[in-house]
């Protein structure tokens, strides 16, 4: 029973997540683009939350589908009617593209049928507040204080070098 | 019981593929930018799922894709900064009009 009612969230999930991607780069409106990129990843917090890691659906959510959808949102419309033009480029090169993906993704679906995974240890109990907060400020081993000051230093680079590059002379 | 491993990273090969093929027909910075997101998104979801089905006693592929949405995060804000300064000075994001770095 509980297993035929996770099939069916994930199956609804796949769904979406697959449909709103192929959206995603096809649709020739910008902000169609970035709201399908949002479903997207509103989509897979929904499998984060399935993995019963709750706290990376939250950042996900947070970070992704709050931050990043709305810088893009920003720059579309603030460059506005330069971008409704999203054109595909010559048959030629569409072609191209069906093919290198297909063949990829053919590779990639056989190599993942075909491989056994050892993928027999998964619990429901997901992952405690206090277990992540002391991975990630700990200085012990397999603690990531070290990487999480050097990510706060980039995210402060990022800032500065996009101001610098965006504003006006 | 639960849903098998391969399931998701079925899923997140299609979302990586579609990626794919998004970032090789667009010709426009933004819809690249969005289709290089959705090749990042699908690579967080294999750390996750590997984590979680493999190693759920670590927190190795919990803490990449953590990581990992914090660089996407950095990474996208410089982009389109870089993004809305070229159409500042070519007046275009279209990128058949984007060759004043090619000599």
């Amino acid at each position: 029973m509980e297993m035929s009612t996770n099939l069916l969230i994930f199956s609804g999930l796949a769904l979406l997540m697959a449909a709103a991607a192929i959206a995603a780069v096809t649709t020739s409106r910008i902000m169609r683009a970035v709201t399908y990129l949002l479903f997207v990843l509103f989509g897979t917090a929904g499998l984060y939350f399935m993995l019963h890691y709750t706290f990376l659906g939250a950042v996900q959510i947070i970070v992704y589908a709050g931050g990043i959808v709305v810088l893009f949102i920003f720059a579309a419309l603030l460059i506005g009617k330069g971008i409704i033009d999203v054109t595909h480029t010559s048959k030629l090169r569409y072609l191209a593209g069906v093919l290198a993906s297909m063949s990829g993704l053919a590779i990639a679906l056989y190599l993942i049928v075909n491989t056994t995974f050892i993928t027999d240890k998964f619990t429901t109990d997901g992952v405690p507040m206090t277990v992540v907060g002391s991975a990630l400020m700990g200085t012990a081993k397999h603690n990531y204080v070290l990487t999480f000051e050097v990510l706060s230093i980039l995210l402060l680079a990022c800032m500065v070098g996009a101001i610098m590059i965006a504003r006006k002379k | 019981m639960t849903i098998p491993a391969q399931f998701y990273l079925i899923l997140a090969a299609v979302l990586f593929f579609i990626g794919v093929f998004g970032f090789f027909t667009r010709r426009n910075l933004i819809s690249l930018l969005i289709s290089t997101e959705l090749m990042l998104n699908a690579v967080d979801i294999n750390f996750a799922v590997f984590n979680a089905y493999s190693h759920p006693e670590h927190l190795e592929g919990f803490f990449f894709t953590m990581f990992g949405i914090g660089i996407a995060a950095a990474e996208t804000a410089v982009a389109i900064a870089i993004i809305i300064n070229v159409f500042r000075n070519a007046k275009s994001i279209h990128i058949k009009n984007l060759l004043d770095l090619k000599h």
